[in-house]
């Protein structure tokens, strides 16, 4: 593909081996008024969901272009075309004026773009030299780079699995910046750095767009945001809504693109009329001071009998370790869990389960033994204690098997095996678990990602029926929209902490959005309550991602 | 999943077949076993007697037994080599204890390693995660160096085979092997354990999705102990059955067991990554590599070329019957 690129001075033979440097001044300078980069009419499908349909993304040189939008909206599809990981169904990509079929990592690089995503993208068992080596990466260039960013002694003969993840980042940001690519895309480049770290970084790529070339900044933090990029395309449900001008206020413009027209409050009716407000019960569950790591820093919270609470949060603000360790699945670092009003606690799933607490993971192939029934599956926890390990009395299971499967309507017409059931019926699979083990907590954790809308409203309903019964639901979204069907209350997480708890009359989507980005409940009266003082500019601290 | 779905007309008589035997994997099998005794009979007309059938069946056991050591551990996504060592081991143990020992005690002596090797096994692949191929082939290496020591101190005691091992190894009944008295509770033990016990259930989910187990509350080392201790029993006891079949002691008597016993859990239809298949494939599996040997051993082949065929027909036994099965 490397073929016809007249425009590229480095051509497709030196790649990427020896990029040369200088390149650049020879850069014709009549092209700073078109786009480096123009995708138009993205479009991707993943069977019969449309991840993109029409996204479009257009980067002038010298820019730092902020690409924004809500979980799901398509963010990480756009990345993964641009990137050359995914091929489009539809679409065009031109590069410098020229159409471009990046197919695959290699063929991006070649077409001048190259990403820095948010895993260290070196190879933990060979040292940086060898990592360097192996990408073609020019070593005097990236030392250079490596010292700029604020690391003046690092050994390139240390083996990357002795670095700490945040010098990592650095290090994958100095090997990008070293090939010199026209378009460098980073993916919540900041997110694991210390602040000296990432003050550097942040200035670093404020250069790249000087010199000519241009960044696509992908971040949560508007903070960054604002300090940093010269616009913002949103995307929402698949398609780009909006280009907007960075400047002072322009946050709620993004928020609003970001969420569009669906602001209207039909929703609270519905969860109103199957349920009316829970009365007021003892906590069943107690979480104080609770830490998991770097990731969760310090999250109390109860979750009452028949209640159903939400937990709002973009994606990697400590959500995922939270659940985790409410279900046993890793230690807290510190804090305390109290199930009835006890201290617990957890070193294996099965103490927690034994507590009464069930947890439903977002990803149904981490719950489910796909090759067995779904008998089975469902009878699984019953053999799991020694004492239960002898012979099973078939004819009770079975009863208490089938009542699970009428109670959530399982399509059972490929019951032998689990992996022949659709996604909805898996995902039913997994809640009917705990619902024959008589769990009287239950941790969903998005438990209706990727499935159809018919099964998404049964599982709406049945949490709301086990909240009815008295049982205690904790449930992870990343819809903002299910948080008015299902949850009595929402608790909003943003940078491993409490934010904010929402009673659900005034959990609109719009308040969600703007407290799961760290932006205070009242923009107007509140300005700067958790902004950083830096940057008083713009309300809003630090963060994660959603794709 | 898309069969259900997607099929609006019948499908063809081909793709029933096909479906037909992905849901009962053992008519394949059962059908090549016939087969090859129709073989068997057609080259040697005649051999297909009744002792004849007996004799296979005496063999095919020992073989059996191991294969569904093999069956339970490759259920949760591991092996067992060191069967082999470990029957070998208590065989040899139980022959020379028996010259100056109470029965009771040669046999708790002859158990003994059967034990300590399965607890090791169980600990190593369990609590420390060492690969179970590693595992076992460590342990199994470890049974024979001890066993060419223990061997040097009885030099002198000699060695004997107990009149009840050699009655049930190649004793005959109204016309039945002894060694069905062994073998039937066995199986049923074994097929009883995997399909109506929890503890069978764990194994094929541990082999399936281990973290999926651990989520609803299974304590993955606990079921791998317990697993890996059981099979180094049946291996013991496998031991004491051949040394009655085979009556002569040796340091590697039930090593040339150890290969056919994983082929014939994989003829068998037990997938080596776990989570899929059963015992009664492996009975038939046993059968079938047995009855290949005598029909290889009729031919009159040279030995080396004799296992050049075995060796292929195995590979292409279980390589046709993935394809009839996994039709998915």
């Amino acid at each position: 593909m490397g073929d016809r690129l007249p425009s590229l001075c480095h051509g497709r033979k030196t790649d990427a081996a020896r990029p040369e440097t200088g390149r650049t001044s020879e850069k014709p300078h009549a092209l700073t008024t078109k786009p480096l980069l123009d995708a138009t009419g993205v479009a991707k499908n993943y069977g019969a969901v449309a991840a993109l349909r029409n996204a479009s993304l257009s980067v002038l040189p010298g820019e730092v272009h902020a690409l924004m939008g809500a979980n799901g909206a398509g963010k990480s599809t756009l990345v993964k075309i641009l990137t050359g990981a995914i091929r489009a169904d539809a679409g065009r990509i031109l590069i410098r004026g020229e159409a471009r079929d990046v197919r695959s990592p290699a063929a991006a690089r070649r077409a001048g773009l190259l990403p820095v995503y948010q895993e260290p993208a070196l190879i933990p068992d060979l040292d940086v030299l060898s990592n360097l080596r192996l990408t073609g990466t020019p070593v005097e260039p990236f030392r250079a780079w490596v010292r700029e960013l604020g690391i003046p002694d690092l050994d390139i003969r240390e083996m990357a699995r002795d670095i700490p993840l945040a010098v990592l980042r650095v290090l994958d940001l100095a090997r990008a910046l070293a090939v010199e690519p026209d378009v460098l895309l980073l993916d919540e480049m900041t997110a694991a750095l210390p602040a000296n770290l990432a003050e550097k970084v942040l200035e670093v790529v404020r250069r790249q767009g000087d010199s000519g070339r241009a960044v696509i900044f992908i971040s949560h933090r508007f903070v960054e945001i604002s300090a940093l990029c010269d616009r913002a395309t949103v995307l929402r449900d698949g398609q780009t809504v909006g280009v907007v001008d960075i400047e002072p206020g322009v946050e709620e413009k993004i928020v609003e693109l970001m969420l569009g027209a669906r602001i209207e409050k039909t929703k609270v009716a519905t969860r109103a009329a199957g349920q009316a407000a829970a009365a007021p019960a003892r906590p069943r569950l107690g979480v104080r001071n609770l830490r998991v790591g770097t990731k969760l820093n310090d999250v109390s919270f109860d979750l009452a009998d028949g209640e159903v609470a939400g937990v709002i949060a973009l994606e990697g603000q400590g959500q995922d370790e939270l659940f985790a360790a409410l279900a046993g699945s890793i230690r807290p670092s510190g804090g305390t869990i109290e199930v009835g009003g006890q201290p617990a606690r957890f070193g294996h799933p099965l103490d927690a389960i034994r507590a009464g607490i069930a947890y439903v993971p977002g990803d149904r192939a981490e719950a489910l033994a796909m090759q067995r029934s779904v008998r089975e599956n469902i009878a699984l926890p019953f053999s799991a204690a020694l004492r239960h390990w002898g012979p099973i009395a078939m004819g009770r299971e079975r009863a208490t098997v089938l009542d699970a499967i009428k109670r959530l309507q399982i399509d059972t017409r490929a019951q032998g095996e689990v992996q022949r059931l659709s996604g909805g019926n898996q995902q039913k699979v997994t809640i009917a678990r705990w619902i024959a083990a008589d769990a009287r907590t239950i941790l969903c954790f998005d438990p209706t990602r990727g499935i159809d809308v018919g099964t998404k409203q049964e599982i709406y309903k049945l949490l709301r029926e086990l909240a009815g019964q008295g049982k205690s639901v904790l449930f992870y979204t990343s819809e903002l929209e299910e948080v008015q069907r299902v949850c009595d209350r929402v608790i909003v997480i943003f940078g491993g902490r409490v934010v904010d708890v929402f009673p659900v009359e005034l959990a609109d989507e719009p308040a969600l959005m703007r407290a799961a980005y760290g932006l205070p409940r009242d923009a107007k009266e509140d300005v700067g309550i958790l902004a950083d003082p830096t940057q008083p500019s713009s309300p809003s601290p630090a963060g994660g991602t959603a794709p | 999943m898309s069969s259900a779905a997607t099929v609006p007309q019948a499908p063809s008589f081909g793709r029933r077949l096909k479906r037909f035997m992905a849901d009962r994997p053992i008519v394949p099998l059962v059908i090549l076993l016939v087969a090859l005794v129709v073989i068997l009979q057609i080259l040697r007309p005649g051999i297909v007697n009744e002792r004849w059938i007996a004799n296979t069946v005496k063999f095919a056991i020992p073989l059996a037994i191991l294969a569904g050591c093999q069956t339970m551990t490759m259920l949760t996504g591991g092996i067992d080599l060191s069967v082999g060592t470990v029957a070998t081991m208590s065989a040899f143990i139980m022959a020379t204890q028996i010259v100056n020992q109470d029965p009771t005690v040669a046999f708790l002596l002859a158990m003994t390693p059967a034990v300590l090797i399965g607890l090791v096994n169980g600990i190593g692949v369990g609590v420390f995660r060492v690969h179970p191929l590693i595992m076992t082939l460590g342990t199994s290496l470890i049974g024979t160096g001890f066993l060419q020591v223990y061997q040097r101190t009885v030099i002198a005691s000699g060695a004997k085979i107990p009149d009840f091992l050699n009655w049930l190894g190649t004793g005959v009944s109204f016309g039945f092997p002894n060694a069905l008295l062994l073998f039937i509770p066995v199986a049923v033990f074994i097929v009883f354990t995997l399909n109506r016990t929890g503890f069978g259930r764990l194994l094929y989910a541990v082999g399936d999705n281990e973290r999926a187990t651990r989520l609803s509350g299974v304590r993955y080392w606990q079921v791998i102990l317990a697993l890996y201790i059981l099979s180094s029993l049946l291996a013991g006891i496998t031991g004491l059955l051949y040394i009655g079949l085979i009556k002569a002691p040796s340091l590697s008597l039930a090593e040339p067991l150890v290969l056919p016993s994983v082929a014939a859990a994989v003829i068998g239809g037990t997938s080596i990554f776990g989570g899929r298949g059963g015992y009664a494939g492996t009975i038939v599996g046993a059968l079938i590599l047995t009855v290949l040997t005598t029909l290889l051993t009729i031919l009159q082949m040279p030995e080396g070329a004799r296992r050049m065929l075995f060796g292929a027909i195995v590979l292409l036994v279980t390589a046709a019957y993935l394809r009839i099965t996994e039709d998915r």
